[in-house]
């Protein structure tokens, strides 16, 4: 039997959880089927008919699909799902929105975020904002899986010569329609698979002071993240924020300037291989789990760093 | 219209949990109980839908132990009009009521009552799963607009702004629909004590899992429930030069 991975993509390119998840997939077996559904897709089906580890992309092209609405997508999972014993998909924003609903639908327990794969049936994902971590057993006959991407290494991009085949679509479900996207501009490394992070919690005080977190970024090739707090005062967009309900990085480098380092912000950036803390507050349970604690004011240790790196 | 609103007992958002010493689950003997942080949310949205005579009644439903009445009560202080509270004995956190069983249960509900939207939490903080107001949507045939910032209540659809991995995008949705909550779509409420008082004497009704024929099997066995690996942090540097120092040659994460 076969794995299915869903591709999280946006028409153009695949999104870098998707190998990721591929590599979880190849732990529970070797033979790997990527399903690609959208609308005008030929960049991303170019990308994905060169990812390695996959025996076949799975083609489904629609009009209905192009903004990938968790209704209209779920029928086209649930049609290949017997020729599957598991189906996996990031657990990103839109592996969230979508698995559910096709679990659901084949009346499944899905099992949301794993970290890490023990057998077929049986897999470890973290709980109450990861201060546990619970073995699960599935007694599903197909199994629907999110993957945290953070704890499996992405497969490589290219090289791969994987067959293609057409998926007939499932028509639109009539429930949802796309409106619009506002979406982040930005040219930085994306958060979740950015070698470098730099993030910023309350303490930086203003949208206007964030530039000093932005700056030390640019200067260091580093994504740009927050906290809950930052996010909710309006200093930075939510897709920055990084925690138990927000993105979940595991860069070999994190920074967290400002941020008093809330369990549900820790949840989001523990696994880090270094982690610096900057900030003025000594007793910052952030500084508990920092490798490198520096106790000052951040307006004027960031420009320093800044300046001197 | 009508909006049902499922919320959750869990554990207090600032309680440091423990695993339990048989590694069976997390250590829940005398821990501070609250609703979920994103179901509060889903509460004070309907609350606010009312206000503005878009909504004319408010039901809060949940699934658990019988204390899980403190939480209706909760909700009802904030301005839902009633409550309904299928009560279960079998844990809710881990290794019980599971988010299929809770979506089962809740259609039941949805059969029962009738709304014309139902607005819940993205996730529970003690389980992490984010899938029941999916799997309750897929069940019941409904559109879903999950993660929602923003909703705009229109005839016959609903505009709803979800915080999605790229920023922010706008959905229509037919109606009735599934909204799932997140943290910006408002700021709940502290309740008052005249509405605390006030709550108390709310409609509570009771029913027993059974009664809804649905099937808390789980499907999911918990094998064990471990802490995580412990970090050793703790590590100080004394200014910008020793942190560039050390970052440079002994983590060799900058060059």
């Amino acid at each position: 039997m076969s794995v299915l991975v869903i591709a999280e993509h946006d028409n153009s390119e695949i999104k870098a959880a998707t190998l990721n998840t591929i590599t979880a997939a190849r732990q529970i077996d070797g033979d790997v089927h990527l399903l690609v559904a959208g609308a005008n897709m030929d960049g991303a089906m170019q990308a994905a008919s060169q990812i390695h580890g996959i025996a076949k992309v799975l083609k489904a092209d629609a009009p209905e699909l192009g903004h990938h609405l968790a209704e209209n997508i779920a029928l086209v999972i649930v049609e290949l799902a017997t020729n599957y014993t598991h189906i996996l998909a990031p657990a990103s924003t839109f592996g969230k929105n979508v698995m559910p609903r096709a679990a659901a639908l084949l009346d499944t327990q899905q099992i949301s975020d794993i970290s890490a794969v023990v057998d077929a049936d049986t897999f470890e994902r973290p709980v109450y904002a990861g201060n546990a971590v619970a073995t699960v057993k599935s007694s599903d006959a197909i199994k629907l899986i999110t993957v945290r991407g953070t704890t499996f290494d992405p497969v490589k991009a290219e090289g791969g010569q994987p067959e293609v085949e057409d998926v007939a679509p499932k028509g639109d479900a009539g429930l949802s329609s796309f409106v619009g996207l506002e979406a982040s501009e930005s040219d930085r490394p994306e958060l979740t698979s950015a070698d470098i992070v730099v993030s910023g919690g309350r303490g930086v005080g203003s949208a206007e002071n964030f530039a000093i977190i932005e700056k030390l970024a640019d200067k260091i090739g580093a994504a740009v993240g927050a906290s809950r707090a930052a996010v909710d005062a309006g200093y930075v967009p939510n897709d920055y924020q990084v925690g138990q309900t927000g993105k979940v990085v595991a860069p070999d480098l994190y920074i967290a300037i400002g941020i008093s380092g809330a369990i549900q912000h820790l949840a989001g950036m523990k696994d880090s291989k270094v982690i610096v803390a900057i900030n003025k507050d000594e007793d910052a349970p952030i500084f508990q789990i920092a490798d490198y604690g520096l106790v000052a004011d951040l307006f004027e240790a960031v420009p320093e760093l800044e300046s001197k790196l | 219209m009508k909006i049902l609103v499922p919320i959750k007992r869990v554990v207090d958002y600032n309680v440091k949990v423990r695993v339990k010493a048989d590694n069976s689950g997390i250590e829940l003997a005398n821990v501070k109980m609250s609703v979920n942080p994103f179901d509060e949310i889903a509460i004070e949205e309907a609350v606010r839908l009312k206000e503005a005579g878009k909504a004319t009644e408010v039901i809060a439903v949940s699934i658990g132990p019988e204390k899980a009445q403190e939480q209706l009560r909760t909700a009802m202080a904030i301005g839902a009009d009633r409550a309904i509270l299928v009560q279960t004995d079998a844990p809710i956190d881990l290794g019980g009521v599971e988010p299929l069983a809770v979506a089962k249960t809740l259609k039941a509900l949805v059969d029962k009552e009738s709304p014309d939207l139902v607005i819940m939490g993205k996730q529970s903080i003690d389980d992490d799963s984010n899938q029941t107001g999916q799997m309750l949507s897929a069940l019941l045939g409904w559109a879903q607009g999950t993660f929602a910032s923003k909703l705009e209540l229109g005839d016959g659809n609903l505009k709803v702004t979800r915080e999605v991995d790229g920023g922010l995008e706008t959905l229509e949705l037919k109606t009735p629909a599934i909204i799932t909550t997140d943290l910006r779509l408002n700021e709940p409420r502290y309740a008052k004590l005249p509405d605390i008082m006030k709550a108390k004497k709310k409609e509570l009704e009771v029913l027993a899992a059974e009664d809804l024929g649905v099937d808390y099997t789980p499907r999911l066995s918990i094998v064990k429930v471990e802490e995580p690996p412990t970090r050793q942090g703790g590590g100080k540097v004394a200014d910008v030069d020793e942190l560039i120092d050390k970052l440079k040659n002994e983590a060799k994460v900058l060059s």
